[in-house]
């Protein structure tokens, strides 16, 4: 464990995309405190205004403070990121560790699933099951979670096949212990590391996928303040006021870069492949 | 020659006096795969083909071969870790191969195998305080003890209990095999498979680890089957031993007997081959020419003749029967 900090450490990049990441979940979780301005708040007197000392990220057409709007939209793209992909987790590895560890005809229809599933593009699969189930916060989240289901599958699955012939695992049979314990006892401890490593990466993709389905019209609800929704307005004043669109999208682009980039650096620090192994 | 007659009352005792633990017959594991995408012939690999011995209570049964004769397939049928395409397993009275996949896990607790590579054997991300508590957990054994068992083990294994709190890698191979020797014996087994167990290890760690497995045998009254390639550690540890090769046993007679007077050419072959410790003995070889035949394709009657210096024609045609040549003593050859 140590050795994984001195080696995260060390990467430089994927540490400052992890500090930009506590940044915003601190926006995130102190919203009501950090922001200048209720993001709700019209004010027909500063409408479209451009960044100052008042308004530091400028106004929207209704006279709504931006910056506010993108401190209170962090939360939206966290609650987003972190329920989407807790059901594309939970879903995924269990039937990925599922197929992998009984194999045979439970293995081949999991694994068809998964293919099907990702034989569609993901954000179309995304708009199908939004339009399908219909606009809502929580719905956006099931259809986020939906879509990468398969991605965790398949990283759990391929994990499973490489461990399951292990000796500790066959010894575990042995003794005698029971297929579920040895499933959550002896398999996924052992296949974490590139568990998270793949749920870092989700959260960029989910915000990702929050923004864009926003942007669309079929994400959250339209007077929530979120990043997609902001671009969205935003976009139709570009000519006049670039602060609407703009301010949005870098936060958005930020936010997910960070989770990509620390994602990479995880992966860095844990692949046993770069490790030289003491023992 | 007086000596040998005294190991012979000996050796009759040992078996007058002792029960069978298991009863093994007829046991076969093939190995089947299809080759081909649709009409394919069937490949058929006789990992182990009609193995027929008892193990009596108390005792070490060492079993030898070369590496792919099927040792460790054989240890693993016997504690069903793989299932057998056929034969009997009797063990203690129960018949193993008719349990059911609950009944069978219950019964898992009666006999423990100890493997061969202790750096695999031992799940990584456990304490060993948790691995060794594992068998107990998983039986429900010693529920309030389980600490004060787990320490007591450790201690037998001379592990020192401060090392409680610490992961596997945190240990060399021998400690790590004496950790995987305290969790096969936490559940109280009757019957232990040891997988080449000293393989993997430096030769002075060796001994240590046979001492071990003697002093536990002594202590807990336990049955092993002590599988290895190394003639010297099977002797060293074994009560009576069992040649292997190609899948079927070829010798098994008490660990003195076999070195004394080995009956099967295969057998004389093996043990000839073994280094003495002394610069002035000139041994005489018996050398072996040619290589093991494939388990795929095995030679028509017995497996052996492809190599044997005394093969004659009846050896091409007609399998040996394994049966007792002379008291106690099992081959299957038909020089006898």
């Amino acid at each position: 464990m140590k050795e994984f900090w001195f080696r995260f450490y060390k990467n430089k990049l994927a540490f400052a995309g992890l500090i930009i990441l506590l940044l915003f979940l601190i926006m995130a979780l102190f919203a009501p405190l950090l922001a200048p301005y209720d993001p709700y708040q019209m004010n027909p007197g500063a409408m479209l205004n451009a960044p100052s000392s008042d308004h530091l990220f400028g106004t929207d057409q209704f006279g709504r403070d931006i910056l506010s709007r993108i401190i209170y939209g962090s939360r939206i793209s966290f609650k987003v990121g972190i329920i989407s992909v807790g059901i594309s987790l939970f879903i995924g590895v269990s039937m990925g560790i599922i197929a992998g560890y009984y194999g045979g005809i439970l293995d081949n229809i999991i694994s068809r699933i998964m293919d099907v599933m990702f034989s569609f593009p993901q954000i179309f699969l995304a708009l199908v099951i939004m339009a399908v189930l219909g606009t809502s916060s929580t719905n956006l989240m099931i259809a986020i979670g939906l879509v990468y289901i398969p991605i965790f599958g398949r990283i759990a699955r391929g994990s499973v096949l490489s461990i399951k012939d292990s000796l500790y695992i066959e010894a575990a049979n042995s003794i005698g212990v029971n297929n579920l314990v040895i499933m959550l006892r002896h398999i996924l401890p052992n296949i974490m590391a590139p568990i998270i490593v793949q749920t870092t990466l989700s959260f960029g993709f989910a915000i990702r996928a929050e923004a864009a389905l926003s942007f669309l019209g079929l994400g959250v609800e339209a007077d929530v303040p979120s990043w997609g929704i902001m671009l969205n307005q935003g976009k139709d004043w570009m000519e006049m006021a670039w602060w609407n669109a703009v301010f949005p999208g870098l936060s958005a682009t930020l936010a997910i870069l960070s989770f990509n980039i620390l994602g990479d650096g995880l992966r860095d620090a844990l692949d046993p492949r770069l490790r030289n192994d003491i023992d | 020659m007086n000596d040998l007659k005294q190991k012979d009352e000996i050796q009759k005792g040992f078996y007058q006096h002792k029960e069978k633990l298991l009863k093994i017959k007829n046991l076969k594991k093939h190995f089947i795969s299809q080759k081909g995408l649709f009409f394919g012939k069937e490949v058929r690999v006789k990992a182990v083909d009609g193995l027929n011995f008892d193990i009596y209570k108390g005792e070490t049964l060492g079993i030898v071969g070369e590496s792919g004769c099927g040792k460790s397939t054989t240890g693993r049928l016997l504690l069903r870790l793989i299932e057998a395409t056929e034969g009997e397993i009797d063990f203690d009275g129960i018949d193993l191969m008719s349990l059911g996949e609950r009944k069978l896990k219950k019964m898992r607790r009666r006999f423990q195998m100890v493997f061969q590579d202790p750096f695999a054997s031992l799940n990584p991300r456990m304490k060993i305080k948790h691995i060794v508590a594992e068998p107990m957990k998983t039986h429900g054994l010693y529920k309030d003890k389980r600490k004060k068992k787990v320490e007591e083990l450790l201690e037998a294994v001379g592990i020192s209990r401060s090392y409680l709190n610490r992961y596997p890698h945190e240990f060399s191979g021998g400690q790590r095999q004496r950790i995987g020797i305290a969790r096969a014996l936490a559940a109280d087994p009757q019957f232990i498979v040891a997988d080449e167990p000293v393989a993997a290890l430096d030769v002075s760690i060796q001994a240590q680890i046979l001492n071990l497995m003697n002093d536990l045998q002594a202590e807990f009254g336990l049955t092993y089957l002590f599988i290895a390639h190394d003639l010297s550690v099977v002797q060293y540890i074994s009560d009576r031993i069992g040649v292997m090769y190609l899948g079927k046993m070829v010798e098994l007679a008490a660990s003195d007997l076999i070195y004394d007077k080995p009956l099967h050419p295969y057998t004389q072959a093996l043990l000839s081959a073994i280094p003495l410790p002394d610069p002035e003995v000139k041994t005489e070889r018996e050398r072996l020419t040619g290589e093991v035949p494939s388990p795929i394709n095995p030679p028509a009657g017995c497996s052996f003749h492809t190599r044997c210096p005394h093969a004659f024609e009846r050896c091409q045609t007609e399998t040996p029967e394994f049966r007792e040549v002379e008291e106690n003593h099992f081959a299957a050859c038909h020089l006898y």
